[in-house]
């Protein structure tokens, strides 16, 4: 075949995006936003890498700084919320056998995360608008240093994708407890309680145990999704008032920014970001392992039901977890910091260590196994997490924390390990198990193209932190600036890992359009002609 | 007071070290999963000593630090303690107000740094020659922000904002702004 066949048509002209339901879309529509998205972090993030080595001539300070503040949140919601929410619409009703309680709401999700995403970040891009995701009040309202209309349009961004991730929450309960048309009535409340974590807990304290009524990696997802719920409610309440402080503004009305307390208002934003840095990415990880590792090996979970349990210490976990991000604020009571910030804090290395315990057990049970794509990219992510939950239980200490807030080694070792090697390599597992299943047996166009990309992103993502980390143990602070090249050696090594990220995902892109080809991406976004239920009928 | 760089040194040893042996052991899990052999059930007994030895090793770490690192207790029960000495630092518009040009401390005399937002949240750090850290907090506007600290060596350290506060924030630096002498040479 030749080359040219093959970038229209796919490998072996195998992808037909007729075939495919109107699910299959949606979830291959998710991934290619989102990994759309992925790319947009990737270059932004060499972007600022390379400012950091030396300014570029093209980019001013205060558009590296929107940069930097648009950079976690296209990653965060523009690809991961795209790439997971996908994924688990495709995954809870296959699962569950029983098809999406609404498509049409699983499409406006997408809608939303991927306009929500586009204005925050356009809106960043031309007016500047940068302070950064933390929001530390009154920054957000700082209108001397910036525009309130680039402000305006910011928050209404980030505003349209807390609503597509109200909806994602909504479609999956909806989906768990519904009973679709003709089918006999479902237990709605016991199937709640399921996935909830409620009947497990009950069955600790009763003779008459019932049976988990929805698969674990599903109780994951469900779980995860109430982090999502609430995180949606904190963010959009918190968009709304700092809305209520622009409109004053463009109004001519200049509000009072102390009427709101500033460590009350860090209390509040910490507690609502920490149920996704520590609640629904750490559980939806776990469950993603559970199935792969299911999946991969063909025998059922080591320690099903403490897996179960686990998933629900994580859920309680992650909402008292928050005050280890204000170990250097001295108002911040000493039993909050001790308690939330250190102890509870200490938890994560328990519940995310028995999840690596149990995902490797499992895979041991199945030896001898093949070293596939899914498998590679899975001991990837688990060794992402393994590197990274230790190095955030030590800057959750009060001694370690005073010499390494802000540095560095908080966003090198820590969060790009966790997010670029831990989460991603698990998605792109999940992507590459789940692609013969999305495309109906579309073959992967080059296997040594995908040990490429497992390498690049491997090596790339662990040396990147590594060398950020080395960084901020000898003190370069994150959301900074050196303009002397005070940390040049640590960042030009860095910047060289981040280029094998960069190459390692144009890799991974160039390998999947040539698996499904140009005209098959394109099919993914016209109509479907057959319908889900079909599928499920043939399967 | 032990030297926050003695602090910073050890536990570079100690995550390198992790690191080495977490990869090692995901490289030997890879050859061994995939290798002939019979997959065999994981005993739980193993799988109860792993959580033990994971409770243990959360609760330890922050038992020894708050035992080997001198400020940690300090900064915890700070009211119990004593200062020798107060500066009182104020930030307002992107600037630190010291009280005077060089702020000058006598080796181990314990120092309380006061430092006052009037209006964004700010941070306070002190940092080396060599732009290492010496130790940082939160500047919260309408809150108290104050650390107390012990020098135990002499030396001059630069004053940094540590939290973003616009892209002004990237320019609150001042350079050699402290002055650490040995004891008894100031008045």
């Amino acid at each position: 075949m030749s080359f040219i066949k093959t970038f229209i048509d796919g490998e072996e002209g195998l992808f037909k995006s007729d075939t495919l339901t109107p699910m299959q879309k949606l979830t291959l529509r998710f991934v290619v936003v989102g990994l759309i998205y992925f790319g947009f972090v990737v270059i932004e993030g060499m972007l600022m890498r390379l400012y950091e080595v030396k300014p570029l001539p093209f980019i001013t300070e205060p558009q590296f700084f929107a940069i930097l503040t648009a950079h976690p949140l296209v990653g965060i919601f523009g690809s991961t919320y795209s790439i997971v929410f996908g994924a688990f619409l495709f995954l809870v009703p296959f699962l569950m056998k029983k098809p999406l309680w609404s498509i049409k709401l699983g499409n406006w999700t997408l809608i939303l995360v991927a306009v929500g995403t586009f204005i925050f970040w356009f809106a960043g891009f031309v007016s500047h608008y940068a302070p950064l995701y933390t929001l530390y009040w009154p920054l957000p309202a700082d209108f001397t240093q910036f525009s309130v209309w680039g402000g305006t349009f910011f928050i209404v961004g980030i505003a349209l994708v807390m609503v597509g991730s109200a909806f994602f929450v909504l479609n999956i309960f909806k989906t768990i407890t519904y009973t679709p048309d003709g089918w006999e009535k479902q237990p709605s409340k016991a199937l709640l309680a399921s996935a909830l974590g409620i009947t497990g807990f009950r069955n600790l304290f009763t003779k008459n145990k019932k049976e988990h009524l929805v698969p674990l990696p599903v109780a994951a997802v469900a779980r995860g999704s109430v982090d999502v719920a609430l995180n949606t409610a904190i963010i959009l309440f918190t968009g709304v008032l700092i809305l209520v402080f622009m409109v004053a503004a463009i109004m001519g009305f200049d509000l009072k920014s102390t009427a709101i307390d500033a460590l009350l208002y860090k209390n509040w934003f910490w507690w609502g970001l920490d149920l996704i840095a520590d609640g629904l990415v750490l559980i939806f990880v776990a469950g993603t392992w559970y199935l792969l590792a299911m999946m991969i090996s063909g025998k059922p979970l080591f320690m099903q039901n403490i897996a179960r349990a686990a998933l629900l210490v994580e859920l309680v976990v992650s909402w008292t977890v928050w005050s280890h991000h204000l170990l250097s604020d001295q108002a911040q009571p000493a039993y909050l910091k001790v308690l939330s910030g250190e102890m509870v804090t200490a938890f994560e290395l328990i519940t995310q260590g028995l999840a690596f315990f149990i995902t490797l057990a499992t895979l041991w049970s199945a030896r001898p196994l093949k070293m596939t794509n899914p498998l590679k990219f899975l001991l990837g992510g688990l060794l992402g997490f393994a590197l990274a939950v230790p190095a955030g239980i030590m800057q959750a200490d009060v001694g370690l924390n005073r010499i390494l807030h802000n540095t560095q080694w908080i966003v090198g070792p820590h969060v790009h390990v966790a997010i670029l090697v831990g989460l991603t390599m698990t998605l792109y597992s999940a992507i590459y198990i789940l692609f013969p299943l999305l495309t109906n047996g579309a073959k992967l166009y080059s296997q040594k193209l995908a040990n490429i990309h497992f390498w690049c992103h491997l090596i790339g993502g662990i040396g990147m932190g590594a060398f950020m980390g080395m960084a901020g143990l000898n003190g370069m602070l994150r959301r900074s600036l050196y303009i002397n090249g005070e940390f040049n050696t640590y960042m030009i090594l860095a910047a060289l890992s981040g280029t094998l990220l960069l190459i390692g995902f144009l890799v991974f892109f160039y390998n999947i359009v040539m698996s499904v080809g140009i005209k098959g991406v394109i099919g993914i976004f016209t109509p479907a002609k057959i319908k889900t239920k079909e599928l499920i009928a043939s399967n | 007071m032990v030297d926050s760089k003695v602090v910073l040194t050890g536990q570079t040893l100690a995550y390198t070290f992790y690191c080495l042996v977490i990869i090692l052991l995901m490289v030997w899990f890879a050859i061994k999963v995939t290798s002939k052999g019979k997959g065999l059930a994981v005993k739980p007994a193993i799988f109860y000593t792993f959580v033990g030895f994971l409770t243990v090793l959360g609760v330890s770490l922050h038992l020894i630090t708050f035992n080997t690192i001198p400020w940690a207790e300090m900064d915890l029960n700070r009211s119990d303690y004593k200062p020798d000495k107060t500066f009182v630092i104020k930030v307002k518009d992107h600037q630190f107000i010291m009280p005077s040009e060089k702020l000058v401390i006598n080796v181990n005399d314990k120092v309380l740094f006061d430092v006052q937002s009037e209006d964004l949240t700010y941070g306070f750090g002190l940092f080396r020659n060599d732009n290492s850290m010496m130790f940082q907090m939160q500047v919260v506007p309408g809150h108290r922000n104050d650390l107390l600290w012990q020098f135990d060596r002499e030396g001059i350290y630069t004053i940094r904002s540590t939290e973003y506060s616009g892209p002004k924030g990237v320019y609150m630096i001042l350079k050699d702004a402290v002055q650490v002498i040995p004891t008894n040479t100031t008045n």
